[in-house]
């Protein structure tokens, strides 16, 4: 499904990423954990093509198809998906017009018709129930005013919607309450498929108790320093990274 | 060398006053304020640079050209052929000139619970008289433009509202330019009377139909009584060869309700002169407005709102997106008396600009004298947000459409508060189309 090779990316001139391999195959789950300021929510920015970040070196491949050269609507349109660790607000336009229009955009862009009113209207139902989103939600203003809570489900309902073949969750669990978690990863669990992928940034384990991984990667610096399954992410809650930091000393 | 210019269209106008007077076809009363007019405009002229109002919009262009200042009409228009510049798809009223001259086959006017029809046959009927008597050329200020505009006006609309009337449907002033006669000088002259606790809905537009340029100086004049209600719209579209200095004023007594959005959507030169003067308590002042404007366009708002009586409120809400070349100018002045304690004065001036090229200068002018009074005013100028266009375009949206969701999202709050659903659609509408992006919705 993804593969990154040899990744390298500058934010205003400093090297952030150093060097990135990862390969994601269709049907798999990938955590991608690391401290602070290691470099997770960029590689996920990097991936979704925005243009403050520079590739320096590397290759992204989508589906055997090389990327890096693409905007970040085109990545978006062939099923590339950001689930933002702070999404914006935006305030003046809804969460209603603004799903309909990035839908009926990428019908466009294949060529397609603008999905008829009735089956929108259906579809946004549908995923709104699953994700137990309250219908007078939809028609605010998008993420203008929302709690920490509502926008990271916001951005769940914008992937159902899109139902994209690649999806990034950077740090969703993060600001959701304990039932909004398990209903937000219930949602991710049923819009997996063997198919798509999915890749989460998060620091804690919690979340992957519900969306659980076939691999699990550790972040540090820029680079992907230890990777195994899922494992990795119990040793990670019980002792930190220290332990990495040593085993990397000692190779 | 610029100076003599000048003059020359100053004489000019003021030579050909005389010289077609006769043309005028007035009563001996208005004749004799006609003169009066082109007395003052002899003594006080066109703006100059150097006046602080005028700083940043200069008319030079516009006075370096001849007008053609009594332009005869002859082939009507064909209704389907304009149809697009009505707001057709509600009922109205409608008062419609081409080239200044009255254009029946296209208006609807009426004499039944209100009055909406032309200057001209409201200045031949005596029930009239008290009325013109009171407010024509009465609540216009003096000033050059409008001195030259009573001088030269021909023809307008005529809107009376009696007491405790509401005007029953929604009236259109629409003045049409053909260019028949190459370069066109107009000057629509309107007068709007609102009675104790009436209620009315206008919309006004200007719309060239030719390539020639024309230049309109239009003055209306609004009277709104005690309790009454006035929401006016005006659509400034107009083509690239279009000028319009817009001067409107507005009167209201205690207790009123009074607003103007101005659609500022197009046009080579676009000054908007709208004050709004407030002489009874407890009246309100709305004035908003959306400039959206590219190429070399330049749209000038420059607004006055005076309080002069106790607990009354003004909001000003103006969004500018300027791209490429243009050039906005805003200069929102609130004058507070001494009297006018408990005013709350709101004033909101926010700009995009669009392109490196494009500039907007904004002045806020706050004079206070009152102590009790809450007024604020707040300026920005800046770019479309970059971390937004990213979240968009996240989504599969391509950047000129996130571009175009920006812009709407950013004169959204402007649009909210069109009370006319018809109008809403159709700005909506023009700003897509300018936008060249079809979003599939309206918000
Ligand atoms: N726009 C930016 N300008 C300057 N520095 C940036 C910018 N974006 C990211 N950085 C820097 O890049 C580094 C990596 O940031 P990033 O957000 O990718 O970390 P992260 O691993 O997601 O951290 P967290 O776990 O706190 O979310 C940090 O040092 C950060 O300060
Ligand atoms: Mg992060």
């Amino acid at each position: 499904m993804l593969k990154i090779k040899n990744l390298h990316a500058n934010v205003e001139g400093k090297e952030i990423l150093k060097g990135i391999n990862l390969e994601i195959k269709a049907g798999e789950v990938h955590a991608i954990m690391g401290p602070n300021g290691s470099g997770k929510s960029t590689l996920a920015s990097v991936i979704a093509g925005k243009e403050e970040y520079e590739q320096t070196e590397g290759e992204i491949i989508l589906e055997n198809e090389e990327i890096s050269e693409l905007e970040a609507d085109e990545r978006a349109r062939k099923g590339v998906f950001l689930s933002f660790q702070y999404p914006v607000e935006i305030p003046g336009v809804s969460v209603t017009n603004f799903i309909k229009t990035a839908i009926n955009e990428t019908r466009k862009a294949q060529g397609l018709e603008e999905m008829p009113a009735k089956d929108m209207l259906k579809k946004i139902k549908e995923k709104s129930e699953l994700l137990e989103i309250k219908r007078g939600f939809l028609s605010r203003s998008l993420n203008e005013g929302f709690s920490g809570g509502e926008k990271k489900r916001n951005e769940i309902f914008q992937m159902a919607m899109l139902e994209p073949k690649f999806a990034m969750l950077d740090e969703t669990d993060s600001g959701l309450d304990i039932d909004a978690l398990r209903i937000v990863s219930n949602g991710v669990n049923k819009l997996k498929t063997k198919d798509n992928a999915v890749m989460v940034i998060t620091h804690y384990q919690r979340l992957l108790n519900y969306i659980v991984p076939d691999f699990v990667h550790v972040l540090m610096d820029g680079k992907i320093v230890k990777s195994g399954g899922k494992e990795l992410a119990h040793k990670l809650e019980e002792h930190g990274y220290d332990w990495i930091k040593e085993e990397m000393k000692m190779a | 060398m610029n100076e003599l210019r000048f003059m020359d269209l100053k004489d000019k106008l003021i030579s050909s006053f005389y010289a077609y007077e006769d043309h005028l076809q007035v009563t001996d009363q208005v004749h004799d304020v006609k003169v009066q007019a082109i007395k003052d405009f002899e003594t006080l002229g066109f703006p100059k640079k150097k006046e602080e109002a005028w700083k940043y919009t200069s008319l030079n262009k516009l006075l370096k050209q001849d007008y053609n200042l009594f332009a005869q009409v002859e082939d009507a228009l064909d209704y389907k052929e304009v149809k697009k510049y009505f707001i057709h798809e509600i009922d109205t009223y409608t008062i419609v000139f081409v080239d200044g001259v009255y254009a029946s086959q296209l208006s609807s006017t009426t004499h039944d619970k209100i009055d909406a029809c032309l200057m001209s046959s409201a200045m031949e009927k005596d029930k009239y008289a008290d009325l013109l008597e009171k407010y024509f050329n009465k609540i216009a200020p003096k000033s050059g433009l409008n001195a030259l505009n009573t001088a030269f006006a021909r023809q307008g609309a005529f809107i009376n509202i009696p007491k405790n009337t509401v005007a029953d449907k929604p009236i259109q002033i629409i003045n049409f330019s053909t260019g028949k006669e190459n370069n066109l000088m107009i000057q629509p002259r309107n007068l709007i009377v609102v009675g104790e606790n009436a209620q009315v809905e206008i919309i006004e537009r200007h719309q060239s139909l030719t390539e020639n340029p024309v230049f309109t100086n239009s003055v209306t004049e609004i009277f709104v009584d005690k309790r009454g209600m006035l929401d006016f719209y005006k659509i400034q579209n107009d083509t690239h060869h279009a000028s319009l200095i817009d001067n409107t004023f507005i009167k209201q007594m205690a207790e009123t309700h009074c607003s103007v959005h101005t659609f500022s959507l197009g046009g080579a030169l676009t000054r908007n002169n709208l004050e709004f003067y407030q002489k009874g308590e407890h009246s309100n002042s709305i004035l908003k407005g959306v400039t959206l404007i590219e190429g070399k366009q330049h749209v000038d708002h420059n607004t006055l709102v005076h309080h002069t009586q106790p607990n009354c409120e003004s909001h000003q809400d103006y969004k500018g997106i300027y791209d490429e070349k243009s050039v906005g100018v805003f200069n929102g002045k609130v004058l507070v008396e001494k009297i006018a304690q408990k005013i709350n004065a709101y004033q909101s001036n926010n700009n995009i600009l669009a392109h490196d090229d494009a500039t907007i200068n904004s002045k806020p002018q706050l004079e206070i004298f009152a102590d009790d009074v809450a007024c604020s005013h707040g300026c920005t100028i800046g770019q479309l947000d970059e971390e937004a266009l990213f979240y968009l375009k996240s989504r599969g949206i391509p950047a000129k459409e996130a571009r175009a969701l920006l812009t709407y999202a950013f004169a959204n709050n402007v649009l909210e508060s069109v009370k006319i659903g018809a109008i809403k659609k159709r700005i909506n509408k023009l700003i897509a189309n300018k936008l060249n992006v079809n979003l599939g919705f309206d918000l």
